[in-house]
């Protein structure tokens, strides 16, 4: 068994049956795979770590793995965390959300979340479609792309979970495809150690209900695509409108250490308390 | 919950049902308040901010809407704390889908609703009793639920700390229904000596990590529940789950979870019915009332006896699960009952449910945003 397997087999759950939901292809189990890789090379303990997700196939993926792990609604993963987060500013708090979870049903509690600039991890993994419910669009289909809901293609414009979440006041805010293992793991590295608000959004493809619709005949076309047009964020802003239309940006988008409004409200108590 | 002893540290304060309210979470040791504002209910919002960063660890912390309010209160509950909410009407509606969820999930926490005219905005500063039913039914799919309700100042305190307590023994949300007249009626009211209150706080596990199952079934139904972090790890999911909490589908898993939380309530019915009898003994006629309409019956049934009418008044503080055994009893020994509320009819309809033709059952509605008066009460109860 190869190394990386034997880890990641430390983490899991045994008490759990499996087979696991995810359809052959699927970029989900790639994301667990750096999460735990980080992890593990953070030195984080099982016990410390809760791990909060949403309702989607990304919403599935706590219950295989270790840790504490919460199961919630559709959409409000980040209201549960923030809870959580404010109760035992202790523990490290990690958030897994689909794109439709985060940024559709759920986008007023990011946006909030990332102005509290509370303590979390969150990694959103955007497969452009409601994967779960049979390929419906999401509010980030792109453009002119084909879902069981956009039969004659998206006119809506998609959202830029990253750009949006950087505006909003997070601390942390980056960006990678599941065909950067490395970068993924050294973002979601910087993610679980910096204060604040942090999220990593991770391009991952859903062939079963996007790649089909949308011109990609295998699932390997679909890692094939992600490799060839993912541009590190400094190249892509040089890019013409027209090239950048048809790539994907990835890297760093802002990288700050502000306390996380957990600390800052432990310290008001403190203040008010006259503890300090 | 008697406060025998005047020597102790009892204090008498002038205070809205609102603040009562918060004053009896602190009592209770409730620590931990997320909210969103809405009227008649936000002074608890208020005096939580002032009063819970005062705490050694209170938390408060207002968040974008009445959804996000209800999951934070969730999630601060999992990580250990007694947690609770408060809102009205349009913010309860939101809070239907977390509710299922604190009841799938065994989440202890309270909410109180603060009830206001509806349907929609309606009347935000006018009193009613339309969430009733919604309360019991508002969240999809068979559920079991506490509902209690305050109909003075007092009142708000005491239901308050017992709600807290249901919440924490039974594993489940409870809901507590106030009426925008209690909420804000300003009174005297005397805050307990702490020792003098009974308080449970949940039951954490006392075996080892490896051997806990947080969902197993036991005499009481209810299992012991670690904070997250605390080393025992466990899954937590809205899905249809097993003793581990792991999803499921399996006819005799999901029948024996279903079953196990609807008897957890059930069998410790007795202990949950909370009613006050008030010349009961001897009524020939008697009112069924719950919230500030069950203060109007009591002068109306004052006047009704020094008019040599044998009335009763049975006043209900748990209204889910519905306080059958109290109610049939006045059934059976009243020829009529008369059951005045600020609503349509959403307790007399059990009332009726329950009577089986033994009793003459009146109603008496308002639904004009006016409390229900003491005259009014004793008109329609003096016509049988
Ligand atoms: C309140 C609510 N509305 C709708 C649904 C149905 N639903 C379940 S998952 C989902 C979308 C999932 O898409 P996404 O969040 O992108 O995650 P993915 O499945 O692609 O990982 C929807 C609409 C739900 N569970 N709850
Ligand atoms: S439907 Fe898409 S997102 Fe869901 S498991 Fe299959 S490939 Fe993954």
């Amino acid at each position: 068994m190869a190394k990386v397997t034997q880890l990641i087999h430390n983490y899991l759950r045994h008490t759990k049956k499996f087979p696991h939901v995810f359809c052959p292809g699927c970029g989900h189990g790639i994301v667990l795979g750096s999460l735990i890789r980080s992890v593990h090379a953070q030195g984080l303990s099982k016990d410390e770590i809760v791990l909060v997700a949403g309702i989607g196939c990304s919403g599935r993926i706590p219950v295989y793995v270790d840790f504490n792990t919460v199961h919630t609604t559709h959409g409000r993963a980040l209201t549960f965390a923030t809870g959580i987060k404010m109760a035992n500013p202790e523990l490290k708090v990690i958030v897994v959300m689909g794109d439709g979870d985060a940024m559709s049903i759920g986008g007023n509690h990011l946006i909030h979340a990332a102005r509290r600039n509370i303590g979390l991890t969150t990694l959103v993994l955007n497969n452009h479609i409601y994967g779960m419910t049979g390929g419906q669009s999401s509010s980030t289909t792109p453009f002119g792309c084909y879902s069981t809901t956009t039969p004659f293609g998206q006119m809506e414009k998609e959202f830029d979970i990253s750009e949006i979440t950087k505006a909003c006041g997070a601390n942390f805010v980056a960006r990678a495809t599941v065909m950067q293992a490395n970068l993924m793991d050294r973002l979601i590295s910087t993610a679980l150690t910096n204060p604040g608000f942090n999220m990593v959004e991770v391009i991952t493809p859903c062939h079963t209900q996007f790649g089909r619709k949308n011109k990609y005949k295998t699932t390997v076309d679909m890692y094939k695509w992600l490799k060839k047009n993912a541009v590190p964020i400094e190249k892509y802003r040089d890019l013409s409108p027209e090239k950048q239309r048809d790539a994907v940006s990835t890297g760093v988008f802002t990288h700050n250490d502000c306390a996380g409004l957990e600390q800052k409200y432990i310290q008001m108590r403190q203040r008010i308390r006259g503890e300090i | 919950m008697a406060t025998k002893n005047k020597k102790k540290k009892e204090k008498e304060i002038f205070a809205l049902g609102n603040e009562a309210v918060v004053e009896g979470a602190l009592l209770a040791g409730c620590n931990f308040y997320a909210g969103y504002p809405i009227t008649p209910s936000t002074e608890i919002a208020e005096e939580m901010a002032r009063r819970l960063p005062l705490l050694e660890e209170g938390v408060f912390i207002q968040m974008e809407d009445e959804i996000a309010s209800l999951g934070s209160v969730i999630g601060a509950s999992l990580a250990g704390r007694k947690a609770m909410t408060a809102t009205s009407g349009p913010g309860f509606s939101l809070m239907q889908e977390h509710i299922g969820y604190a009841c799938i999930t065994e989440t202890p926490l309270v909410l109180v609703n603060v009830m206001r005219a509806g349907p929609s905005t309606g009347m935000p500063t006018s009193p009613a009793q339309g969430d009733v039913q919604q309360a019991r039914w508002g969240t999809h799919g068979d559920h079991p639920i506490i509902v209690l309700s305050a109909g003075d100042v007092q009142e708000c305190l005491e239901m308050t700390v017992t709600a807290f307590n249901f919440s924490e023994k039974y594993r489940t949300p409870v809901i507590l229904l106030l009426d925008e007249v209690t909420a804000h009626t300003r009174e005297k009211i005397t805050i307990p000596d702490p020792s003098d209150l009974y308080i449970y706080s949940r039951l954490l596990p006392s075996m080892p990590p490896e051997w806990y199952l947080p969902f197993e079934d036991n005499m009481r139904g209810v299992s012991a529940m670690p904070p997250l972090g605390s080393g025992y790890r466990y899954h937590v999911t809205g899905l249809t789950h097993d003793d581990h909490g792991y999803p499921t589908s399996k006819p005799r898993e999901v029948e024996s979870f279903i079953n196990r939380i609807f008897r957890k309530i059930d069998q410790f019915f007795y202990d949950i019915q909370i009613v006050e009898e008030i010349y009961c003994q001897d009524a020939t006629s008697c009112i069924i009332a719950y919230g500030s309409v069950g203060r109007s019956a009591e002068l109306a049934v004052q006047m009704a006896r020094d008019q040599g009418e044998k009335a009763g008044l049975l006043k209900l503080k748990t209204l889910f699960p519905f306080p059958r055994p109290a109610v049939e009893k006045m059934l059976r020994q009243c020829a009529s009952v008369l059951v005045p509320e600020m609503n349509m009819g959403q307790i007399s309809r059990e009332v009726k449910r329950v009577n089986s033709g033994q009793s003459k059952v009146n109603t008496l509605n308002r639904i004009d945003g006016q409390i229900i008066t003491p005259a009014e009460i004793l008109k329609k109860l003096l016509k049988g």
